[in-house]
């Protein structure tokens, strides 16, 4: 594939959708579900700093009932939002774009979770609200989805909903 | 002091049926769940309500009670007081609109709205007040609204205080609340205590997700089951999409669409109803956009247009001791100290009152990520949250936002924030943190990108001072959605009459919080109770061609 004419200022004043680039992107990215799996999960890992746990089998077995969360959560939005979210997954999926707009130059499953980290900051500040308004997503969506699980309340200090009957 | 241990002080009274819809349901009453259809249907009423929250239930009560055919048209699923299990993970997707994360078309602010039987008020954390005499004289004075006066209103919420079991709550407030108390009496603010509309509630907190004892009066348990006892029929997960305009502009009907049983997507499967008149009780997003989907008439372009929400800020304080904000009931202290400070039309006011604290809500409206949320979140018991809601459509440059359709027909909600709103906002951040501080907070921290909080006041204050308020950067949310089928004098200044009959179409009556012209400056559901009570007293008498009310 050769690299979109396109340049990113337009680009982020144009919105996700309806772009040249995520023409191209839609494409390749039909074909790479583990790809964005481990998008969400560096994506995770980076948002859930402080609380993961640092032995590798529970970090890995919460770090995929999150990414599940939030694919179920995905799943429940009205087609417009599911729309929106599958553009930035796209975008975020594929090689280029995840280079161009987020910076991080090695693939999802061995991105550094500095560099992550460094990404979602960026975006979280960005003078362009597009990328506010994704940081944002991929920080409800994330964030949701961990303490929406009740076996990550005790960390909290949250006793859980009293007993009704 | 308050005791927080969930369930321990209750209200002295007794509620005789948890869950009378389920009790009604087995007994007969009519209920159609429209993802289950497997044929297209037409059905046929003297009434068909489209929304089934405050407006639409009262609606259905009252003109099931007056001998009318009623059908209750909603949208979302039929969830009933065994189902509440107090969990978010269950209850955001199930009982609000686009999972709770609507929001404005920028995504600046996030949008709160029931969708399901009872509407938000299935959701909602149960506050009631009358709509404020400040509110009342300025639609008679401003807008013309000269029958709506304190006097003739009194009745119509008198009568729906009765209803719903509103009342001061007795019981003492939870520590979240007690701490707004505190505080504010150490700044010099005065507090009251909320009125509620619950009968024998177990001061649990959960109202949010669901009463799961059937405590809150919500039209879940209240008015839809009078009207299904009455005969009414609702028919859940049927979306309104249009409604069919004969060229005499009279509706002759409604098509709905079945959505499937996830709620995402409608089915293939379509209902058209029959009906001599039509209310229209989908909340003010709902509302306008079936009118404007419809293609109604709007020779002035108002349709949809000021739209109000309550911009509301958020303010996380950390406390030593146990706040527990997720126990007892959520909201049971205000203070309207900052509506009264200015005239209504000048500087924006804004009301303070406390939200409940569960973990989803909580984690994802706190900035931030990584280590600094986590060590935010591990204070979770100890955090006492504030919640300042800007009264929005008085000041000149005050407009609100408009409500429009997307590609698809779904409605999308503009709402610009300006500086007269960020001049509020910087105000409210501000009370709201002097509030906490006065109170013990040993950390407050605005609900802002640009800032990991404060230790003093005195840091709060020049902090706050140089904050950068700007969309997406400082929180905003909203669970008050208002205006958009607003209430004028005449055809020119209002898509209804003040009696909810609309201007161009004969038989349609808007009767739900998109009949506000402002807000309201308080939280809106009696408002939208005693209105709905009062018009469609009006219109029951019209349809069975009694004579009608001697009311202004
Ligand atoms: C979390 C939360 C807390 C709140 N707390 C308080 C409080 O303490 N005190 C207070 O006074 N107010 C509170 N409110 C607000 C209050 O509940 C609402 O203002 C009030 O219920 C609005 O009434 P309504 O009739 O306008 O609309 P709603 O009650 O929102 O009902 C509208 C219904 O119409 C349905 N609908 C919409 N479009 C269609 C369509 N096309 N076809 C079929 N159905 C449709 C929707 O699904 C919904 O069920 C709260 C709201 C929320 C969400
Ligand atoms: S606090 Fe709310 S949820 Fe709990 S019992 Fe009372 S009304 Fe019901």
């Amino acid at each position: 594939m050769t690299a979109p004419v396109i340049d990113r200022r337009t680009f982020l004043k144009t919105g996700f959708a309806g772009t040249l680039l995520l023409a191209c992107v839609g494409h390749v990215a039909a074909a790479s579900d583990d790809e964005e799996a481990s998008m969400l999960t560096a994506i995770s890992a980076a948002l859930l700093v402080g609380m993961l746990s640092g032995q590798p089998a529970a970090r890995t077995e919460a770090l995929s009932s999150t990414v599940a969360g939030v694919r179920q959560a995905v799943a429940g939005l009205p087609p417009h939002l599911q729309s929106e979210i599958a553009d930035l997954f796209s975008l975020l999926r594929f090689s280029l774009t995840r280079r161009f707009l987020a910076g991080v130059s090695a693939p999802w499953a061995e991105a550094r979770e500095e560099d992550v980290a460094a990404f979602l900051e960026s975006w979280r500040h960005s003078r362009f609200s597009l990328l506010q308004t994704a940081y944002g997503a991929l920080h409800d969506l994330v964030l949701g989805a961990w303490y929406a699980r009740p076996e990550h309340w005790a960390a909290i200090g949250y006793p859980g909903t009293p007993e009704v009957f | 002091m308050t005791d927080t241990q969930p369930g321990r002080q209750r209200e002295a009274v007794s509620n005789p049926t948890r869950d009378p819809m389920r009790d009604g349901l087995a007994a007969g009453w009519k209920h159609i769940d429209a993802s289950r259809l497997q044929a297209d249907t037409m059905l046929e009423a003297d009434v068909v309500i489209i929304g089934s929250g405050a407006g639409g239930g009262i609606a259905a009560e009252l003109l099931s009670d007056a001998g009318l055919k009623v059908i209750l048209v909603e949208e979302g699923p039929l969830m009933t007081t065994s189902d509440f299990r107090m969990r978010e993970s269950e209850a955001y997707p199930q009982l609000y609109q686009e999972s709770a994360a609507r929001k404005t078309v920028d995504k600046a602010i996030t949008i709160l709205q029931g969708r399901c039987v009872g509407g938000s008020t299935t959701v909602n954390w149960t506050s009631s007040f009358r709509t404020p005499p400040t509110t009342l004289a300025y639609w008679q004075e401003a807008l013309g609204l000269r029958q709506l006066s304190v006097e003739s209103m009194a009745p119509w919420f008198a009568a729906m205080e009765d209803r719903l079991g509103v009342r001061p709550w007795p019981v003492e407030p939870n520590a979240n609340n007690g701490l707004l108390a505190q505080g504010a009496e150490k700044v010099g603010v005065p507090t009251h205590v909320i009125p509620r509309n619950v009968r024998g509630c177990w001061n649990l907190g959960y109202c949010g997700m669901g009463c799961p004892i059937g405590a809150k009066q919500s039209m879940l348990v209240t008015s839809i089951p009078a009207a299904l006892a009455r005969g009414a029929v609702l028919i859940s997960r049927l979306r309104a999409d249009r409604l069919i305009f004969s060229p005499q502009q009279r509706i002759v009907g409604l098509k709905g669409l079945a959505m499937q049983a996830d709620g995402v997507r409608p089915s293939r499967i379509n209902v058209r109803i029959r009906a001599r008149h039509f209310v229209l009780a989908g909340g003010a997003v709902g509302s306008p956009a079936l009118l404007l989907r419809s293609k109604a008439p709007d020779p002035h372009g108002l349709l949809g247009q000021r739209t109000f929400l309550h911009p509301t800020l958020v303010s996380a304080g950390v406390f030593s001791q146990r706040v527990d904000g997720y126990a007892g009931a959520p909201q049971t202290i205000y203070s309207d100290h900052y509506l009264e400070q200015f005239a209504v039309d000048g500087p924006l006011g804004f009301k303070l009152e406390t939200p409940p604290l569960h973990p989803v809500l909580y984690s994802t409206t706190l900035q931030g990520f990584g280590a600094q949320h986590a060590d935010k979140m591990r204070d979770f018991p100890h955090a006492q949250v504030l919640i300042a809601l800007v009264r929005d459509g008085f000041h000149p440059q005050s407009l609100g936002g408009r409500v429009r359709l997307r590609s698809d027909g779904s409605p999308a909600l503009d709402y610009p924030l300006n500086e007269v709103f960020w001049e509020a906002a910087r105000r409210a951040l501000l009370a709201m943190a002097e509030i906490q501080f006065a109170a013990g907070a040993k950390r407050v921290t605005p609900v802002h990108e640009g800032t990991l909080g404060y230790s003093s006041w005195a840091e709060a204050k020049r902090g706050i001072a140089d904050l950068p308020l700007k969309p997406l950067a400082c929180r905003i949310v909203s669970a008050h959605v208002m205006g958009g089928c607003a209430m004028g004098a005449t055809p020119e200044r209002g898509v209804v009459d003040p009696r909810g009959r609309h201007f161009q179409i004969e038989n349609l009556t808007v009767c739900d919080g998109s009949l506000f012209p402002t807000s309201i400056g308080a939280n809106p559901q009696l408002s939208i109770y005693g209105l709905a009570a009062r018009n469609i007293s009006l219109l029951a008498a019209e349809l069975q061609n009694r004579p009608a009310l001697a009311i202004p």
